[in-house]
């Protein structure tokens, strides 16, 4: 049973990877669209160097933020389209820990190429050193609460006829938290102050959010095919 | 208790309530109103602009309680499935969104002469706003699915989830403030409010809980009639049959 379990989360997770890898064109928008959406501060706010390094881990964050909010719509979609997603409500396995699968996997195609894409933007804001490295340990830590978080956003709002701005509109006054711990953590690392408080509270936000955004996501899976 | 629980004895127990609950509400505005803008001394520093207070804070008050009303009700329709709870929880959510947008325009009223600002972002200010997106966030779900119950059981689970990050919001928010600047406007409420302003206070947020649960019994027996409506007990009470 354990060992059942186990493979299950494992298929979850390798299945979701394989159908973003067969649609790699559009696995890249959310990547392209951080990209584009940090971009336009400086085109709207100005060049000035000065204004551009403090407000940078602010845009990131925005831009982090709204790139997963973008890519979480597809998390349940596909799946509720082909009918998989009753397949997962049907199997003997515990609903949470399938979820959770689901959520590493949103994580690993559309958090970690934001991880790995942080540094040139941040780079391009005149983030540099010491202060990219806690930027960097604030996505560590925040965004998988953004995708645990909003897996119960879209597990709300699976199906529903504009999903997409349903979901965003129920996430964004959930995720403040996040952002402010993770802005605040840089912004006090900039100015040379300590920042260890800031991110043990993220930290601690990500603890909560692993142990109960899963349920509360299965819950509402539940309560949407019932 | 038990017997409440079934939605036509919630029916007829709530109307033998509104009446009595609706004139109590009724006589405590009056009551609160004549006294906090007539008989109660003005302030020494803010003259009569502080009596907006009379109305802001209980909104503020009762924005917090209907929402620990709502996601209450929500997790006892979630857990036991009760149609009751599950009115109520959907009822209530309007009712909180317009206490929360009272609150937050009363303050910006305010605020205008005493801070010379519409709007501050200040800690509580801001949760206050948060809040308002909460009840926004839940009304847009419920609205969103078709099934009735489906939608408010959906919602239900969004409360709790709010529920449990509205703390954190909320102390989050202010250390934010907190971060960035100090307070440069002095906040009413430093010194311990005195008790001549304190008792109309209390009857008006009297006034305002009458309010509430006037409207909620309103709109849930509304409600309870429309969702029961294949239910025989929905056409004995229509045609009068108590």
């Amino acid at each position: 049973m354990e060992r059942g379990l186990v493979h299950a989360c494992a298929w979850i997770v390798k299945r979701d990877l394989l159908l973003l890898w067969r649609h790699r064109a559009e696995a890249a928008n959310p990547v392209l669209f951080f990209f584009v959406i940090a971009l336009i501060f400086p085109l709207s706010l100005g060049p000035e160097p000065q204004m551009l390094q403090s407000v940078g881990p602010g845009v990131i964050w925005i831009a982090a933020l709204l790139a997963t909010l973008l890519s979480l719509e597809a998390v349940f979609r596909s799946d509720l389209e082909d009918g998989s997603l009753e397949q997962l409500l049907l199997s003997p396995h515990p609903l949470t820990l399938l979820v959770m699968a689901k959520i590493l996997s949103h994580w690993l195609t559309a958090g970690l190429p934001l991880l790995l894409l942080a540094p040139i933007l941040g780079l391009q804001f005149g983030i540099a050193g010491y202060t990219l490295g806690v930027l960097l340990l604030t996505l560590i830590l925040g965004t998988p609460a953004l995708s645990l978080m909003g897996a119960i956003g879209v597990a709300l709002t699976a199906g529903l006829r504009a999903a997409g701005i349903l979901a965003t509109l129920l996430l964004l006054p959930l995720y403040v938290p996040i952002l402010i711990f993770a802005t605040g953590a840089t912004a006090a690392a900039n100015r040379g102050l300590a920042w260890g408080p800031q991110l043990y509270m993220l930290g601690a936000l990500l603890m909560l959010a692993i142990t109960l955004a899963p349920l509360a996501a299965a819950a509402a899976l539940r309560i949407r095919n019932s | 208790m038990q017997q409440l629980l079934a939605p036509k004895n919630f029916y007829l127990w709530s109307g033998r309530w509104l009446r009595p609950v609706a004139w109590a509400t009724g006589l405590c505005t009056l009551t609160g109103l004549y006294w906090g803008l007539v008989v109660a001394p003005p302030d020494y520093q803010q003259g009569d602009s502080y009596r907006i207070m009379f109305v802001h804070v209980p909104s503020a008050w009762m924005s917090l309680f209907v929402y620990a009303v709502m996601a209450g009700a929500g997790a006892v329709a979630l857990v036991w499935r009760i149609k009751v709870a599950e009115v109520v929880a959907s009822a209530s959510a309007p009712i909180g969104a317009a206490f929360t947008a009272l609150a937050l325009m009363t303050g910006s009223l305010w605020g205008k002469p005493m801070w010379g600002t519409w709007w501050v972002w200040d800690a509580r200010l801001t949760s206050e706003l948060l809040l308002l997106f909460l009840y926004l966030g839940y009304m847009a779900l419920e609205q969103a699915i078709e099934d009735r119950r489906t939608a408010t059981r959906a919602a239900a689970v969004l409360a709790l989830v709010g529920a449990v990050d509205l703390p954190i919001i909320h102390y989050s928010v202010e250390w934010w403030h907190t971060l960035h600047q100090a307070p440069t406007v002095t906040r009413f409420g430093a010194p311990a409010i005195h008790g001549s302003m304190l008792a109309p206070l209390l009857v008006m947020a009297l006034a305002f809980f009458g309010y509430y649960v006037s409207l909620l019994l309103v709109r849930a027996r509304c409600e309870l009639l429309e969702r029961e409506r294949t239910n025989p007990w929905v056409g004995e009470v229509c045609r009068g049959i108590p």
